[in-house]
């Protein structure tokens, strides 16, 4: 065994008391593999417990674990055998903690599937079974546990075995062995024991995991390179990323998905690591750029012939762990790899009881622990791969209530025409009779949104007009929207309500994007307090292809009040303003501005020229 | 003229130690983009010093937040010494923290109390005054799984609760490297970027990128240190290992657990969980 090889991830599931904790602590017991002491610790846990020696304590260490005899949170334990290292990683069978076993079986390269020799096969072997297909995890071994309460009979395991076997076929799965065995026993755990059971000849547990196969590296796949990250710790601009699959080389040229921007790779960045030009499957590292192009974190970059697709509505299989039921026209957060955007349920195609595979068809939920092939529409466009193929962009999880409640294998995708919002759905967006690419090589830049944002009084529209004149000298054609030149035409029917801000700040969004299709830099100065309005804002510009970059102004209420340039707080403070901004009104600050400027300790001067670079550097 | 022609080396795939470092970059770069205020607690031990090795490898060469000491004042002077070497070396922003209230006001000392109430009182609850005052929202921490049975359950990413409690009973579920990276006013997230390396990985990998540590781990007369905390409480283990070479040899057979002498940790069944859910790391 090679001490650097990778070790095999094994995930042991099945239903409840069918002894998986039970089977890994004789693992571990039967191969000396316990450190000093243990046994003692174990021994004297299970007096106190008043129970006869539990190997299951040793994976389950919490106090309410061993009072209730039940496993409530996965666990990892590093192993090896004369031919290879392993995690094996013992998983929750009980139906409450199925979070927990998707937590352990997500990272498996293979698995083994418990069951009690005299119940065969109950709900959470069925369920625990369909997840290991859809979470990819191809290579099972079914454990036949607790022969002793069988009187190690061989028609019992026949059965038993024929069951699993129909059962498995149904969900598309093979069994690579069917071990009868006893764990309490150390029957057919760690090495065969011919003497109770003469008439099986096949592996012991260890054995059998022993011929698994080794996961290969992704390195051979087309590349595809996620985006973490933007770093400027010095001059250079570092675009932060994991190599998923495939190999990077510096004079690469890379095409950055959604968008399709391209750009040559011109270093690979690394502290303290090899210098090599090239980095494989499941490298971090950081690459610049020879032409600087607008890239975020979300990104999915390849090599430009080998694209990832991108799409606004998805079809996937999704399994969901809320307690409250997921159901159709909800509106969730999506994670993709890196991508973060939201999503709506469309529609369920199928919904599936995974611990029967009853299916039902125009479901409008989801209960908890169940399954579904579900139709997503996204607000912002997503890249993705085939699952199979891609693993790492073809599945996503959906946030709710700041919590993964789910999880979702992509089937299928559909292109932006039908991912309009759905009041304008029916209107065909006509083919540009100019395209930005030749827009950009006439003027020399693209078109772009700089959204800025912060309190009244902060300094937005000043440090606006002031980059606008810079640019404009520069010879890049920029202008600026602000209140003054929206509220007085465009938005003179809106009031200052939180509904009436939120479609100015639509309207805003939209004539600002339409501004910058037409190739212009366009430099907004809104207070735009709501996360969710500068949200979508920014969906609507890179909706339409366009780079946007959320400026945060800040400047500390007390600074801007003093300042109060048109003396709107003093009548806001007086009472004369209701639902002002930072007075009676929350101003909710970017959680990740992709620049933030405070006017309290620059220049005016500083602050202009540090918005301009980057605005160039984005144009 | 042409010259031979070399093929390029054909690029290798990653082996056990780069999926480990490779993993930790990527978990803390997660962390510097999700949360506003990060610090890294730093025990100047060997897990944390492959710790702060890993962020410089994360971040090009920099440590872009603060690093924390939690002083009990009972160092080992060897270790403040360290300290003192690597903040000038590495040039950290330190901040030390000591619960005065407890040690000074109360007098609580190992001279006087039992293990587990003085490590609750100097660490935990120093490093809960700590967050207090500075408002973090995101510890990285060294903690792995194989140095304790509650610390093999643990997340990627745990989040900790207004009271920096651990609801180790209902952990929100985490996988495909998505984490919990939302908050509620209060909360704050322990971001692990070493839970699955083992004690022997770390050492291999010290070996590796020949990472500066205290010489306190290396055998002296007969014994060395496997695991550094409060001098009372920590004793050595037999060993001739006066090398990284024969430390790794030495771990490849021993069965001597790695925590077996920090004290606190068998004062009573489940010490460690306790300790735990309270906040320690």
């Amino acid at each position: 065994m090679a001490t650097n090889d990778l070790p095999l991830r094994v995930v042991v599931v099945g239903h409840v008391d069918h002894g998986k904790s039970t089977l890994l602590g004789r693992i571990f017991f039967d191969t000396g593999a316990l450190p000093e002491g243990k046994a003692e610790s174990i021994r004297k846990a299970c007096e106190a417990e008043g129970m006869p020696f539990e190997y299951a304590f040793l994976l389950d260490a919490l106090l309410e674990e061993q009072a209730q005899n039940i496993t409530i949170d996965t666990t990892q334990i590093p192993f090896r055998t004369a031919r290879r290292r392993y995690v094996l990683i013992d998983a929750p069978g009980h139906t409450e903690f199925l979070k927990n076993m998707v937590t352990g079986a997500a990272s498996a390269d293979a698995a083994v599937l418990v069951i009690d020799a005299a119940e065969g096969v109950r709900e959470q072997s069925r369920r625990h079974g369909y997840l290991l297909k859809l979470l990819g995890i191809p290579q099972v071994i079914v454990a036949v546990n607790k022969m002793d309460l069988v009187g190690f009979y061989q028609g019992a395991f026949e059965q038993v075995r024929a069951e699993c076997a129909a059962f498995l076929k149904e969900i598309g799965l093979e069994a690579r062995a069917y071990i009868p065995l006893s764990a309490r026993e150390g029957e057919n755990v760690a090495n065969r024991t011919a003497g109770v059971m003469p008439w099986y000849d096949g592996p012991a547990v260890l054995g059998a995991l022993d011929a698994l196969e080794a996961p290969q590296p992704d390195d051979d796949l087309p590349l595809r390179f996620v985006v973490q990250d933007i770093y400027r710790f010095d001059a250079r601009r570092i675009v932060a990323g994991r190599v998923e699959a495939g190999t990077l080389r510096v004079g690469d040229m890379l095409a950055f998905a959604p968008g399709g921007r391209v750009s040559r790779i011109a270093t690979i960045e690394r502290w303290n690591g090899p210098a090599r030009d090239y980095a494989v499957a499941g490298e971090s590292v950081g690459v610049t750029l020879t032409e600087q192009i607008f890239v975020e974190r979300g990104a999915v970059a390849s090599h430009p012939e080998d694209a990832p697709k991108t799409a606004t509505r998805l079809h996937a299989s999704v399994f969901w762990m809320a307690p409250d039921a997921l159901t159709v026209g909800e509106t969730l957060r999506l994670r993709l790899a890196t991508q973060q955007t939201d999503a709506r349920v469309v529609r369920f195609e199928r919904v599936i009881d995974a611990s029967t595979l009853a299916s039902t068809e125009g479901a409008e939920r989801v209960a908890k622990n169940d399954v579904a092939e579900v139709v997503l529409e996204t607000t912002k466009p997503v890249a993705w791969d085939a699952h199979e193929r891609f693993p790492a962009i073809g599945r996503f999880v959906l946030v709710r209530d700041r919590r993964v409640a789910g999880g979702g294998i992509i089937t299928g995708g559909e292109g932006t025409a039908e991912a309009v919002s759905p009041i304008s759905r029916n209107i065909v967006w006509s083919d540009a009779p100019v395209t930005p690419e030749e827009r950009a090589r006439r003027s020399g830049h693209r078109g772009a949104v700089v959204w800025l944002t912060g309190l009244s009084g902060a300094g937005k529209s000043t440090l606006a007009r002031a980059v606008c004149r810079d640019l404009f000298d520069r010879g890049v054609q920029a202008t600026v929207l602000d209140g003054d030149n929206l509220r007085h035409g465009l938005c003179a029917d809106l009031g200052f309500s939180a509904e009436d801000r939120a479609e100015n700040i639509r309207r805003a969004a939209h004539v600002a994007a339409l501004l910058a299709e037409s190739g212009q830099v366009v430099l907004t100065a809104f207070i735009s307090p709501y996360r969710a309005d500068r949200d979508a804002a920014r969906a609507v510009a890179e909706r339409a292809g366009l780079a946007f970059a959320e400026v945060f102004v800040d400047a500390a209420l007390e600074v801007c009040e003093a300042r109060d340039p048109k003396g709107l707080y003093a009548k806001a403070r007086a009472g004369e303003i209701r639902g002002f901004t930072g007075i009676d009104d929350p101003y909710e600050p970017p959680a990740a501005a992709d620049l933030t400027l405070d006017t309290a300790s620059l220049t005016p001067e500083a602050a202009a020229a540090a918005l301009r670079d980057a605005v160039l550097s984005r144009v | 003229m042409r010259s031979a022609q070399v093929a390029p080396p054909e690029p290798a795939s990653l082996d056990h130690l780069d999926r480990l470092e490779n993993q930790s970059i990527y978990i803390m770069r997660e962390a510097y983009h999700a949360f506003q205020k990060l610090c890294m607690p730093w025990s100047m031990g060997k897990d944390s010093n492959v710790l702060l090795w890993l962020a410089r490898k994360a971040f090009c060469g920099h440590v872009p937040f603060p690093v924390l000491h939690i002083d009990t004042t009972y160092e080992f002077p060897e270790m403040l010494e360290f300290r003192a070497w690597a903040v000038e070396h590495y040039n950290l922003d330190l901040i030390v923290k000591v619960n005065e209230e407890a040690r000074y006001n109360r007098g609580v000392g190992y001279e006087t109390h039992d293990p587990v109430t003085v490590t609750h009182e100097l660490k935990t609850v120093a490093l809960q005054q700590a967050l207090a005052e500075h408002q973090w929202d995101g510890l990285i921490t060294g903690i792995r799984r194989d140095e304790d049975s509650t610390r093999a359950k643990e997340r990627y990413f745990s989040p900790r609760s207004a009271r920096y409690e651990w609801d180790y009973r209902d952990q929100p579920p985490e996988f495909w490297g998505q984490f919990t990276t939302d908050l509620l006013p209060g909360e704050h997230v322990r971001v692990q970027a070493l839970l699955d390396w083992t004690e022997v990985d770390i050492w291999r990998y010290i070996q590796r990128e020949n990472i500066p540590i205290p010489q306190m781990y290396f055998a002296r007369e007969g014994k060395r240190f496997r695991s550094l905390g409060c001098w009372p409480i920590t004793h050595p283990v037999p060993s001739g290992a006066d090398t990284i070479e024969k430390i790794i040899e030495e771990l490849e057979t021993t069965r001597v657990p790695e925590r077996a002498g920090r004290a606190q940790d068998h004062h009573e069944r489940n010490a460690m969980q306790k300790l735990r859910a309270k906040g320690f790391l």
